[in-house]
């Protein structure tokens, strides 16, 4: 079990170092670390697993993953942290360099999976930013370390013969886009389906009869498959372990601290917004402090005095985390839904779902607004749906139409389609906060990355919050949490090294937050 | 069919305690869901879950063999039956289990179409309603992803379903679809969605230069039915409002033409082929080279719910449920004859109750299993035992193989 041995790292004196298993750089994190290290480290090699965790995820909101831009990017962000390593050849570096580089990737991953273990989404967010690397390190390994990494970790996959290339070349080339006489050159493997699902989602890959026919140069999607599965595993495990862990008081709220610095503000209600709206405020604030989206799903509702599920979700949950309370968004909606269905049919079909929303029924979760991430990436929509991002599900034509009836600058709109067109729809989306805040045309406002930033800070904007210099992202939480507990560390095995003081480890923290912060 | 038409909602809560004591057909339903009780508790662990009357919905339903099932079923008469998923524990005793616990582990890999999806490409009907101008589209959506299902991804035992108004359902029973992940529902569903967009994209579908191999088989499929679906039933070009629709999906404009020597879908639909084939042979298509295939897949590709099929533990009607509005039965359909499968004839509760009257007078107490028999839900029930029992002949063999084998927790 995962915890166990995570704990041994504390009670163990001199346990083995996994040192067997350190032989190639690339792994997929099986066997936890049974070292011991101090406290000091758990939390500083924490940290350094999250710069990069961190420095992944602003890589892809910025840069597409294919592209050198964004390998250069990370290049540049690894080199400011301790896996600065992974930078250097292989053969520049001395065993012993190499062991702790390796010692380092091991327990950090370990320790970050007890920090992400505890929601859905923070799951999500460990998952997506650790495959992200994987991919990333992977590409970047040479084709011996690649065999190696397949051998070590049992990975053969059947590959095809020149016949059975052969007589099905036609349908790989259009599977993979390509020419048949590329098809002849490459290397095929043939898998189940479940094992390729990334590239059966996406329809990248030829599949017949249950199975997935993977070029060479997409095998990484068949890794990040056992890596995904594997780790998804291991994190609902650890989750279900972590609660023997409360009786440790150092390490818990150390962890919830780590979780809570990187992943942002959620949006989540707050006491002191609640009832701070109604739902009468509603229809005058759309129109001034609610982004392009929930705009668009507002003048929808109104048009037709309903909503799609998606639309539903995506609306009602902003407007939980502007403030507007539960009977408050009652009214909202059933004034609305009412003007098309009777009382008791709302009652019976949508009251519930708002409830939900709020932590009211089923598994009482009290749900958080999506991001734009979220928003972006996932649930796009279908048929009758108006929910999503203008930015990206609007037609370009129809999305100008729009912007210039809203009264919005030509030089203002040059550059929220520019932004359109490189497929960058946050960016779009502030471009298009600067244009409806009346910000000078230079001025570069840091990104929205959620609607609810957006509200707050159109919010503080009109209230004449002094002159609007930077949009800050509310995105950190403070870390008093995770500090006061090293403080408060008595060590019990005399193996703990006590933790620097609270102001010196907010300082550090604040410059990291610089470094790492989504400006560009 | 005399009675056809004769079914009143009103009737329902008469109708309905004799359709479940005399006519659902517990039998092969158990022997369907409780999949040759491997592994055992399989059927147990099944959520169920109940509408009844003024809609009251109740979850997490579950019975331990089909005897619990059919009581329960007879005395409550839901309106409406929904299955879910297999559980780590029997749903009915989900609160006695820590709620972390309590997970969803099986269920077959579910569709849903649904009519009201094609509301923008048919001009026939809208909202629930259907017609025979538009059903085409169902017939076409099912051949579709039945293909799909079995050619590409190697499944064999699918069950469809019509839900009794406006849309049909998929099963795929086979043990890689149930005990298929999120991720992989997730990817099938996706892989089968071709047409993207909402409200404000009106261009819906972009193929590749080269179509991916399952697309060029969909077209096959489309382009079959293509002339006699959207140009003679919906006549897709038939007036101004229709054809801008159309048009509005190309960059050039060519209304002039629509409006002057051309009167007819039929014209317009050849000039836009040919207009198509002569800019490739021009070559200098290079945006969408296949743009007459994407107007046809736009206007006919199924367009699945895929919220249904990414969840494991997503709810979806039972087959032989009855539908509280039309009251037809939601019967199986046999997927190689669904041109010949037309939903008007499909029989509705009260015409069986009534054709069961008829048939019981002067006959004694009958074997009650054997009842639908006499009605015609018979062939409908043929359909079922057919995929039944390839379904059977499925696991014969591996029942001894795996009986002494656990399931991992």
């Amino acid at each position: 079990m995962d915890f166990r041995n995570i704990k041994r790292i504390k009670r163990k004196a001199n346990g083995n170092t996994a040192l067997d298993s350190y032989c190639s750089r690339l792994q997929l994190y099986k066997v936890p670390p049974t070292d011991t290290i101090s406290l000091y480290e758990f939390e500083e090699y924490a940290i350094e697993r999250l710069k990069v965790l961190k420095a992944i995820e602003t890589a892809s909101e910025k840069y597409v993953k294919t592209s050198d831009e964004y390998d250069t990017f990370m290049w540049g962000q690894l080199r400011t942290t301790q896996f600065a390593k992974l930078t250097k050849s292989h053969k520049s570096q001395t065993e012993d360099e190499e062991d702790n580089f390796a010692r380092l990737d091991h327990i950090s991953h370990f320790i970050l999976r007890l920090a992400y273990c505890r929601s859905e989404e923070l799951r999500r967010w460990f998952m997506t930013q650790e495959l992200d690397l994987f991919r990333f390190r992977f590409k970047t390994t040479s084709d011996q370390e690649k065999r190696q990494f397949l051998e070590q970790n049992d990975l053969h996959y059947e590959s095809l013969t020149p016949d059975e290339r052969s007589s099905i070349c036609e349908k790989l080339a259009a599977a993979s886009n390509t020419t048949s006489a590329v098809v002849e050159t490459v290397e095929f493997f043939k898998v189940h389906f479940t094992e390729a699902l990334d590239l059966v989602q996406r329809r990248k890959v030829y599949v017949s009869r249950g199975q997935a026919y993977v070029q060479y140069d997409d095998m990484i999607s068949l890794l990040t498959g056992v890596y995904r599965s594997h780790l998804s595993q291991a994190l609902a495990k650890t989750a279900r372990a972590l609660p023997h862990l409360e009786e440790d008081e150092r390490l818990l709220p150390m962890l919830s601290g780590l979780s809570k610095r990187y992943l942002g503000a959620d949006y989540s209600i707050k006491k002191n917004n609640v009832g701070q709206i109604t739902a009468d405020m509603i229809d005058m604030l759309s129109k001034k402090a609610f982004p392009l989206c929930m705009q668009s799903l507002h003048v929808s509702l109104r048009q037709s005095h309903h909503l799609k599920h998606g639309g539903r979700q995506q609306y009602g949950l902003f407007l939980k985390g502007i403030g507007l309370s539960l009977e408050e968004a009652m009214k909202f909606w059933r004034i609305e839904f009412c003007k098309l269905i009777d009382v008791d049919k709302f009652d019976k079909q949508y009251s519930y779902n708002i409830r939900h929303n709020y932590g009211k029924e089923g598994k009482r979760a009290d749900y958080t607004p999506y991001s734009c991430m979220k928003i972006i990436m996932s649930n796009a929509p279908g048929p009758g749906d108006s929910h999503g991002c203008p930015f990206k599900h609007i037609d370009q034509d129809l999305l100008k139409q729009r912007l210039k009836t809203m009264n919005i600058g030509d030089q203002y709109l040059d550059k929220i389609v520019s932004e359109v067109k490189t497929g960058r729809y946050n960016v779009a989306c502030t471009r298009y906060f600067e244009a409806t805040h009346k910000l000078p045309l230079e001025y570069q406002a840091q990104a929205i990355s959620h609607p609810n930033q957006y509200f707050e800070e159109s919010q503080r904007a009109s209230n004449g919050e002094s002159k609007v210099p930077v949009i800050g992202t509310p995105r950190r939480v403070g870390s008093q949490g995770a500090s006061q507990a090293t403080q408060g560390a008595k060590g019990p095995d005399g193996n703990t090294t006590r933790a620097p003081a609270r102001d010196e480890m907010d300082d550090d923290f604040d410059i990291t937050d610089a470094e790492l912060s989504m400006q560009a | 069919m005399p009675e056809e038409n004769a079914y009143d909602p009103e009737c329902l809560p008469d109708l309905l305690p004799i359709y479940y004591k005399k006519l659902f057909p517990y039998g092969p339903y158990y022997r369907w869901l409780n999949y040759g009780g491997v592994p055992k508790d399989y059927f147990s662990k099944r959520e169920f879950s109940f509408t009844l009357k003024d809609d009251i919905y109740i979850r997490y339903q579950s019975f331990s063999n089909q005897d619990e099932m059919e009581k329960e079923i007879q005395k409550r008469c839901p309106y409406k039956i929904d299955i879910g998923a297999v559980f780590s524990h029997r749903p009915k005793e989900h609160k006695t289990v820590k709620a972390a616990a309590f997970q969803a582990q099986e269920k077959e890999l579910v569709f849903d179409i649904d009519m009201t999806d094609y509301d923008d490409v048919r001009s026939c009907c809208s909202g629930a309603d259907i017609c025979e101008r538009c059903w085409p589209l169902m017939q076409i959506a099912i051949k579709i992803v039945d293909r799909a299902l079995r050619d590409d991804f190697g499944f064999e035992h699918l069950l469809w379903v019509y839900s009794g108004r406006r849309g049909v359902h998929c099963w795929v029973c086979d043990e890689t679809a149930r005990k298929l992940s999120q991720p992989g529902r997730t990817a099938i569903a996706e892989y089968l969605s071709v047409v993207k967009g909402g409200e404000n994209q009106t261009k819906k579908v972009s193929l590749d230069d080269r179509p991916h191999p399952s697309i060029t088989s969909s077209l096959e499929i489309v382009r079959s039915r293509f002339k006699d679906y959207a140009v003679k039933k919906q006549d897709f070009l038939g007036n101004e409002d229709k054809y801008k629709k159309v048009l509005q999906l190309l960059a050039e404009t060519m209304e002039r033409e629509f409006e002057s020597t051309m009167n007819t879908t039929h014209k317009r639909w050849l000039f836009f082929e040919k207009m198509c084939e002569d800019r490739r042979q021009k070559s200098d298509a290079k945006k969408s080279p296949n743009l007459e295939d994407e107007v046809m897949l736009q206007y006919c590709y199924p367009r699945l719910d895929v919220n249904v099929s990414k969840g494991v533990n997503h709810l979806l009607k039972s087959p032989f449920c009855i539908h509280p509005k039309t009251g037809r039965v939601c019967v199986p359909i046999d997927p190689e004859n669904i041109d010949s499968f037309d939903p008007f004839q499909v029989p509705t509760v009260s015409a069986i109750v009534e054709e069961l009257n008829k048939s019981s007078v002067g006959s004694e107490e009958g074997k009650k299993a054997r009842d639908y028999n006499n009605t015609s839900l018979k062939p409908c029930i043929d359909v079922f035992m057919r995929f039944l029992v390839a379904l059977e002949k499925s696991w014969k063999g591996k029942l001894i193989e795996r009986s002494d084998m656990k399931m991992e927790f």
